[in-house]
């Protein structure tokens, strides 16, 4: 950061900015030095900043007319839908905003994972970014729980009893988690409490996420180091903010498709019932978001190891910037890499596809496939491609592919051979 | 100075603070989490007495104990012989179906399955006792577990015939 220079220029400006320095990150954030050759991948990073703060404005108005209780939360959500102004518009956008939030999210992680954007110097972006991720997860895992409908109820049964997988005290920490011997009233406050409070930790860790971002600064589809500020930045403001706000539009056509046109096809049509303790659905499902881990989980045969294996495949994403040992960052310049990133994205498709199947027969068999793939990607591939893969020859500038003339010695010296 | 590094008071006074705030911060955090747990109100509905007169030769109820569905089913005879005439090394949680129903006619048990708790269906499933929809456990007609994830057989909870016609659980 060259920032330091910055004196604002009325007197006022000055004199507050020596107490309280905010002009200073002010200009910082506008002159920030942006790599030139972002795409729209790279557009993903507000639209996400976006969906947060929707969920927190649309989600601190349903708090002012939702009940937190088993007998009457489920009316008071038919109550937000009828009789509350504009108050279908408040949830279905919140709602919607959750899968749009992580249809984005998943986005912007697998062009960190195309691009390299996880590799030194950036551990520590994608370490928080994970931790986002998880807290997500949580944090929408509990909001469905709060409309008390029979989706609501089965799938917080479900997913508590993952605990009670650990053994010796796996009862007694769900009995804990639940306040009681079954999911009921004490477990629905607490979900409403947690489910207020999760998002503002999000909030927190998306500005560290930044703040750490802001010190080597952007990735870019090339992968290389680039001088800052130099030909090959431009300022933060008005080039990126121009594009994220373009994209950011193209992104609220889709959701606006989901509000308005299509609110209920992300949602299962059992949540309009209200929970009953003594029927289960004959199918139950998570929303589509988690579906790839429930399918993880329901591959293994064995209770405990089945949670430890969809525990695992959020962890292997953590340690994944010491699992991937390639020095080249982008996909681009690592032909066999690029090639298992799109076998990787299949199968998670895949994944996502039969955890929405009942476990039995073929769909059982894809998803021990599947599974099995997904662990071999992320602990036997990509170590063996980083040491064994012959990567193609790096530019050392952006203006380079352009402007000929590489300074490049490789790329010289085979340019001579021929 | 010498280089050997000597333990002194400070040391010792260090230790001993870190120590007692320890203490001090396990202390205050306790309550914290410990609110969490079930709380007297939970705790006080314990039993539940079923009155059971209604029930004839074949027929189940499910009633509500702590929350969750209880399983009361009376079993008929082939029932009752097919739970029996089983193996126990065939069982992947060998119990016998003596102890699990003292009066062979009544089954009761918790209708949770063991795997990730919802609610499996009667008269269905491979074995003729219990199938649970969502991840495909088949449980036999004395609810233990045959096949699929669920680790153990549904639980007996502690119950007791208060009279010929009435059960109390708990």
């Amino acid at each position: 950061m060259s920032d330091h220079e910055y004196t604002p220029k009325s007197k006022l400006g000055k004199w507050f900015n020596d107490r309280l320095p905010l002009l200073t990150l002010s200009n910082h954030l506008q002159e920030y030095p942006t790599p030139k050759n972002l795409n729209y991948w790279w557009t993903f990073g507000g639209i996400l900043t976006f969906c947060l703060i929707t969920q927190i404005i649309t989600g601190l108005i349903l708090a002012m007319h939702y009940v937190a209780s088993a007998d009457l939360a489920f009316g008071s959500v038919e109550h937000i839908m009828r009789d509350v102004n504009y108050g279908w518009l408040m949830r279905y956008v919140h709602a919607n905003g959750a899968s749009m939030f992580f249809l984005a999210v998943y986005i912007h992680i697998f062009r960190s994972l195309y691009y390299g954007s996880y590799k030194s110097p950036r551990e520590v972006i994608w370490i928080i970014g994970m931790i986002i991720y998880f807290l997500m997860m949580a944090t929408a895992f509990m909001g469905y729980v709060l409309p008390w409908g029979q989706m609501s109820f089965w799938g917080a049964t479900v997913i508590t009893n993952l605990f009670s997988a650990i053994p010796f005290v796996g009862e007694s920490v769900t009995n804990w988690l639940w306040g009681g011997y079954a999911v009921d009233n004490p477990t629905l406050t607490r979900f409403y409490s947690l489910h207020y409070l999760f998002p503002f930790l999000i909030f927190g860790l998306v500005i560290l996420h930044i703040w750490a971002l802001h010190v080597p600064g952007n990735n870019n589809p090339i992968g290389i180091d680039l001088k800052k500020p130099s030909k090959d930045t431009v300022p933060f403001h008005p080039y990126i903010v121009i594009k994220d706000i373009f994209a950011l539009l193209i992104f609220l056509i889709v959701f606006a498709f989901f509000v308005f046109y299509s609110p209920n096809i992300l949602g299962h049509a059992d949540n309009y019932i209200e929970a009953n303790p003594l029927v289960t659905p004959a199918h139950i499902v998570p929303e589509w978001y988690l579906l790839p881990f429930y399918a993880i989980l329901r591959s293994i045969p064995d209770k405990l190891f089945g949670v430890i294996a969809m525990f695992a495949a959020i962890f292997v994403l953590v340690i994944l910037p010491w699992l991937d040992t390639s020095k080249v960052r982008s996909a681009i310049f690592r032909p066999l890499y690029k090639q298992f990133y799109w076998f990787l994205v299949a199968d998670v498709l895949i994944l996502g596809y039969v955890g929405a199947m009942p476990a039995e027969g073929l769909y059982l068999l894809v998803a021990r496939i599947a599974t099995a793939y997904y662990f071999l990607h992320f602990l036997v591939i990509l170590p063996v491609l980083g040491a064994k893969e012959k990567t193609l020859d790096v530019p050392l500038s952006l203006t380079e592919p352009v402007l000929g003339g590489s300074t490049n010695e490789a790329i010289i010296k085979k340019k001579k051979e021929i | 100075m010498s280089e050997e590094k000597k333990t002194n008071r400070r040391d010792f006074i260090f230790t001993a603070s870190y120590a007692l705030g320890a203490v001090g911060v396990g202390a205050a955090v306790w309550p914290l989490v410990d609110q969490m747990n079930p709380d007297a109100s939970v705790k006080a509905l314990a039993s539940t007495e079923v009155d059971v007169s209604g029930v004839e030769v074949g027929q189940s109820i499910t009633v509500l104990w702590r929350g969750k569905p209880v399983f009361i089913r009376r079993r008929t005879s082939e029932e009752i012989a097919k739970a029996k005439d089983v193996n126990l090394d065939d069982l992947p949680h060998p119990e016998t179906d003596e102890d699990r129903a003292k009066n062979p006619e009544w089954l009761v048990m918790l209708g949770v399955c063991t795997h990730l708790g919802c609610v499996p269906l009667g008269d269905k499933g491979e074995y003729g006792g219990w199938f649970c929809p969502c991840h495909g456990s088949h449980y036999d007609t004395s609810g233990r577990i045959r096949k699929g994830p669920a680790p153990t057989n549904m639980e007996v909870p502690k119950y007791e015939f208060v009279n010929s016609n009435t059960i109390k659980i708990g």
